[in-house]
């Protein structure tokens, strides 16, 4: 007996690399990008470090399908490698992978230095998948914090536009109250249950009278504030449209799509596991909170001119629908909200694929008013945004009906009929924002000369400009005069074609054919033990 | 027999192949689109028609779905028990969903109604020359696709699917190739109007699913299967609202037929054909298929509520009918009418009030599309004006015209001998044994639709010779359009029997439940209170 323990004592803590690979993997390439982006040739830095960081994202994936069916605890029960995080990651690392690609020629990859630029997108990747993982409140601290800090520094990675700077400032201020609310919580759960694990903490508040505990209560209230900060649900997301705005938009889609990933994978690893036992607590409040989202989102979306803050609203609106798989704490609401993530991933790529080619082309930034038309001259982007606007609709064939259909079912059969119906309700307002949007392409014609003109001269000047273009951050208030300013002179960009294709593409096969995604989904489901 | 996918994807099918041969086409350089100016193309009335090849397809498609629809009416008798053809595959097992279509006598007219309208739309199309015709005739096969699906589904979610898709063709159709001033405003009004009634439809149709599935068992949408499941009757009620909303949305019922007439206005008239022939009978045929079967109690419940609405539809539809001048609108405001009469004999909850409904749904297909497609017509007689004001005199050198015209508005205000007459007397037979005062008035309807349906007759046909009308014959391509709806207009009124034999079963089925539950509602008023007898039921 003695000399095994010898031994073990010896060998020092168990690392398990495998399970940590696909971390590692991010961050590693994380590291390979800064130190490649020092490298003076143009080339090396404007094609290969993106290269380099796809590479990264790609590894990441293979890792974590290596993984697959795994089920263990890693660095001493601190993150958990299950079908859950899996999946997770395999939708955040497509996420991102989509989002490097709209990266690609953008201002502010080039502006930020593309070392760093995706250095920094890798490493908030890293901490996505760290939350995703999570099984002890300073991992998830560690996570929330990790995928954070890069972002602000990415949302004002445009370093010459007002508006950029001030969107990566409003993030940082916002982001820091939210860690702050956050950390607060946690330490208060700390105080009553004597716990950071998630799983002792589940024991505690299951077994003492913790669960009417004002402590307890304070702190789940100060999680659900700081966490509803990260994930934009209402009325904790004044910053979202804002900051989705003014941030460079293929960082506005990254944020848009993986923190809400990685936001909604903490939700369900500390709502539906540490606190399961408190769910008659939370689980009314999160539901009250999900339909004030659904309403704010939807409403404040309508009427919106640029598309990215229409985006916002819609993505704070979206966040209320899966919230709802969230409130009712069974596994079919954890598959449903996943099943969501991903089909989330898709329609809003697709959309801001659109809105980034959009930016390149014309004058018009991301406002309505860059769609006009679009049908005719450019319908290879038209589908695209067309099957974003009708699947985050909801209309059926497209993967939305579905997941809408799946998070309805989850609402219902959890006793929140009257949340489906919120959920139906909100798919309504939204008509209101997303069918003008595909009327704009169809039915309105281009702006005089404008889009046509711009396009043209587009395709006319091969290679990168290098003048600042004109983004006029797509405020609403765009006007004549923006039409002396210079069109963003990029060449033809078959990257950002590609994403929208792709996501446009998924959207609708998942919307057909959604099988695969349920069986995914349903490992992930089955990786929350403790559900019915 | 081929199986049911086949004639429900068919014309999408032929759309996309269409498509992908225009586009190849314009890739190699073969212009296919002949230059011709518009609004000459119907003037001239030259025998061969231009088919451009997205049309072409669409139009082969049409057809031979038509084709198919015809053998399956010939191929299903009388006296079949339940569903043919069936097709049943797990669409999504985690939800229990199934691809499940069938045909029984509830919709084996309603799909031949559908091809045969939007083979003569598809046809009409043909005819006039579209901006972006592989486009246009994707959404227009889409929009067949659709309504077929909802027609032939039979498992709850596929119905809903096919239910809410079928709007956004038609979102297309009319926003990009709709008639201005509004356009744009009109579709996006029509659109959330009917997606607003289609998703609380959503909701209600998972609710079904799931409360169904907590008596144990698994969670299955699958109609027949459901039918075994009753709800209780507070969840039944609030379903069967919803449900009722989108389906009057549809229709358009009288509250809620706010889209209509600027939606009707804003529709090319190919598509209004179609849109005013068969999608309102979706919403009708809903409330046949899913409603009387599924929630029987609450429609029991509901009956008298259903029945007002009706009433005013009928009554509000025929009033506004012949005060209005615009043709178009004439014919809208009749559909409220006539969807007032089907929905009355639903909801009468008894067989002949159903059967009734059914024929004049059918009825009511054949005789709507072509009297739009005749608006037409008649407005490029009278200098492009839809005003009735501005029509008048157009028989005198159209007597072929006229005759077609006089036929199908006889059959519009149900005369003896038409077909629609059958119908409508069904119904009220129907609803004199269920609500005696209902019935009485409902009678000024059928009076009220001679009116309408005479005046706007007399106005354009005969009357003095509007300013800027050229009276001239119906030309033989627009001959092909009307003159096969309207031999079947003629074949019904000779031989309604084919529709009403065919259908007798299966809407004798359909309201089964809901008849008994309507008569002992009914009984259970006058003696004992609601609740005692529910839960009596329940406990068994």
């Amino acid at each position: 007996m003695t000399p095994i323990l010898a031994t073990a004592h010896l060998k020092g803590p168990h690392v398990d690399f495998a399970g940590l690979s696909p971390l590692i993997a991010l961050l590693g390439g994380a590291v390979l990008a800064l130190m490649v982006g020092l490298i003076r040739s143009r080339f090396v830095r404007s094609q290969v470090v993106p290269a380099l960081s796809l590479a990264a994202l790609a590894a990441a994936a293979g890792l974590s399908i290596w993984q697959w069916n795994e089920h263990k605890s890693i660095v001493s029960g601190a993150l958990r490698i299950d079908d859950l995080s899996l999946v997770l990651n395999l939708i955040l690392v497509t996420g991102a992978a989509l989002a490097v690609l709209l990266a690609w020629r953008s201002l502010a990859a080039r502006e930020a230095a593309h070392g760093e630029f995706h250095a920094l997108l890798l490493s908030s990747v890293a901490g996505m998948s760290l939350l995703a993982a999570a099984q002890n409140t300073v991992a998830l601290f560690v996570g929330i914090e990790l995928l954070s800090i890069p972002l602000y520094v990415l949302c004002a990675s445009e370093l010459r536009r007002e508006h950029s700077l001030e969107s990566g400032l409003k993030y940082l201020i916002v982001g820091a109250v939210g860690s702050a609310t956050l950390l607060y919580g946690l330490a208060m759960i700390y105080g009553a249950t004597g716990a950071t694990d998630f799983a002792a903490i589940a024991n505690a508040l299951s077994r003492g009278s913790l669960a009417s505990d004002p402590l307890t209560l304070t702190g789940v209230a100060l999680c659900v504030v700081g966490l509803g900060f990260k994930a934009s649900v209402a009325p904790f997301h004044q910053w979202t449209p804002d900051v989705y705005e003014g941030a460079p938009t293929p960082v506005t889609a990254f944020m848009a799509v993986a923190t809400k990933v990685a936001a909604f994978g903490v939700f369900l690893r500390f709502f539906d596991v540490a606190l399961i036992s408190v769910q008659d607590d939370w689980g009314p409040a999160l539901a009250v909170l999900a339909t004030i989202t659904i309403v704010v989102g939807n409403v404040g979306a309508l009427g919106q001119s640029s598309l990215k803050r229409m985006l916002a609203y819609s993505s704070v609106a979206q966040a209320g629908y899966m919230l709802a798989g969230v409130v009712v704490a069974t596994q079919l609401g954890v598959r449903a909200t996943v099943f969501y993530l991903a089909v989330y991933v898709f329609m809003n790529m697709a959309a801001f694929a659109v809105v980034v080619a959009r930016e390149r082309e014309t004058t018009f930034g991301d406002s309505l008013q860059g769609l006009r038309g679009l049908g005719r001259e450019r319908p290879l982007l038209a589908w695209p945004m067309t099957i974003s606007m009708l699947a985050l609709a909801g209309i059926p064939a497209t993967a939305g009906f579905t997941g809408k259909f799946y998070l309805i079912d989850a609402a219902v059969s959890g006793g929140y009929t009257w949340l489906g119906v919120v959920i139906v309700i909100g798919s309504m307002i939204s008509l209101g924002y997303y069918l003008p949007v595909i009327a704009a392409i169809w039915m309105r014609s281009a702006p005089a000369g404008e889009a046509g003109a711009s396009s043209r001269g587009a395709l006319e000047t091969p290679g990168g400009g290098e003048g600042l273009p004109a983004l006029a951050g797509g405020s609403p208030e765009l006007d004549e005069g923006a039409l002396a300013a210079r069109p963003a002179a990029n060449g033809p960009q078959p990257e950002v074609l590609l994403v929208g294709l792709v996501a446009g593409a998924a959207a609708i096969f998942f919307g057909i054919v959604p099988q695969p995604l349920f069986e995914l989904v349903h490992h992930a489901g089955s990786a929350l033990t403790g559900l019915f | 027999m081929p199986p049911l996918s086949i004639i429900l994807w068919l014309p999408l099918g032929s759309a996309l192949v269409g498509a992908a041969v225009s586009l190849l086409g314009r890739r190699a350089g073969v212009v296919e689109v002949a230059e011709i100016p518009p609004g000459e193309t119907s003037a001239s009335g030259a025998w061969p028609i231009r088919l451009s090849a997205s049309g072409g397809f669409a139009l082969l498609g049409t057809l031979a779905a038509l084709g198919l629809a015809i053998a399956y009416i010939a191929d299903y008798s009388p006296g079949s028990h339940g569903l043919t053809h069936v097709t049943d595959v797990v669409w999504i097992a985690e939800l229990g969903i199934h691809y499940k279509l069938g045909i029984d006598g509830l919709n084996v007219f309603l799909v031949g109604l559908t091809t045969l309208l939007f083979a003569a739309a598809v046809l009409a199309a043909n005819l006039r020359e579209w901006d972006r015709p592989p486009l246009f005739y994707f959404n227009f096969m889409l929009a067949e696709s659709a309504v077929l699906g909802a027609l032939l589904a039979q498992d709850l979610a596929l119905f809903v699917a096919f239910f809410d898709l079928m709007l956004i063709p038609f979102y297309f159709l009319v926003g990009v190739w709709g008639n201005e001033p509004g356009r744009v405003r009109a579709t996006i009004k029509l659109v959330i109007y009917t997606l607003v009634g289609s998703l609380l439809m959503l909701a209600a149709a998972v609710a079904t699913g799931v409360l169904a599935a907590q008596h144990g068992g698994h969670i299955t949408f699958v109609l027949s299967s459901l039918q075994h499941l009753p709800l209780s009757r507070g969840s039944q009620e609030w379903i069967f609202l919803f449900f009722a909303a989108a389906f009057l949305v549809k229709m358009p019922a009288f509250p809620l037929h706010g889209w209509m007439p600027d939606g009707y206005k804003a529709m090319p008239i190919e598509v209004l054909m179609v849109f005013s022939g068969v999608l309102s009978k979706v919403g009708a045929y809903g409330f046949l298929r899913i409603v009387l079967p599924l929630y029987p109690q609450a429609a029991a419940h509901f009956q008298t509520l259903m029945l007002v609405i009706a009433l005013a539809s009928i009554v509000y539809g025929s009033v506004v009918a012949f005060t209005q001048t615009d043709a178009r609108l004439i014919a809208g405001y009749s559909s409220i009418a006539q969807l007032g009469f089907i929905t009355l004999g639903i909801f009468s909850l008894n067989p002949q009030g159903a059967q009734g409904a059914l024929l004049q749904m059918v009825n009511h297909g054949l005789v709507v599309a072509p009297l739009l497609f005749i608006v037409a017509l008649l407005a490029q007689r009278s200098g492009g004006s839809e005003d009735v004001r501005e029509m008048g005199g157009i028989a005198f050198r159209a007597p072929v015209l006229a005759t077609i015209f006089l036929i199908v508005a006889l059959a519009t205000l149900a005369m003896p001998g038409s077909s629609n007459f059958v119908g409508e007397f069904l119904i009220l037979l129907g609803v004199f044994k269920a609500k005696l005062v209902i019935a009485i008035i409902a009678f000024s309807g059928v009076v009220l639709a001679s009116v309408y349906a005479l005046r706007l007759f007399i106005r354009s046909m005969h009357n003095r010779v509007g300013p800027r009308v050229q009276s001239r014959e119906i030309s033989v391509r627009d001959g092909l359009v009307l003159v096969p709806i309207v031999s079947v207009i003629l074949f019904m009124a000779l031989y309604p029997q084919l529709a009403l034999r065919r259908s007798e079963r299966s809407v004798k089925a359909a309201v089964a439940t809901a008849h008994t539950d309507a008569t002992r509602h009914v009984e259970s008023l006058a003696s004992v209170p609601p609740e005692q007898t529910v839960g009596v039921k329940e406990l068994r």
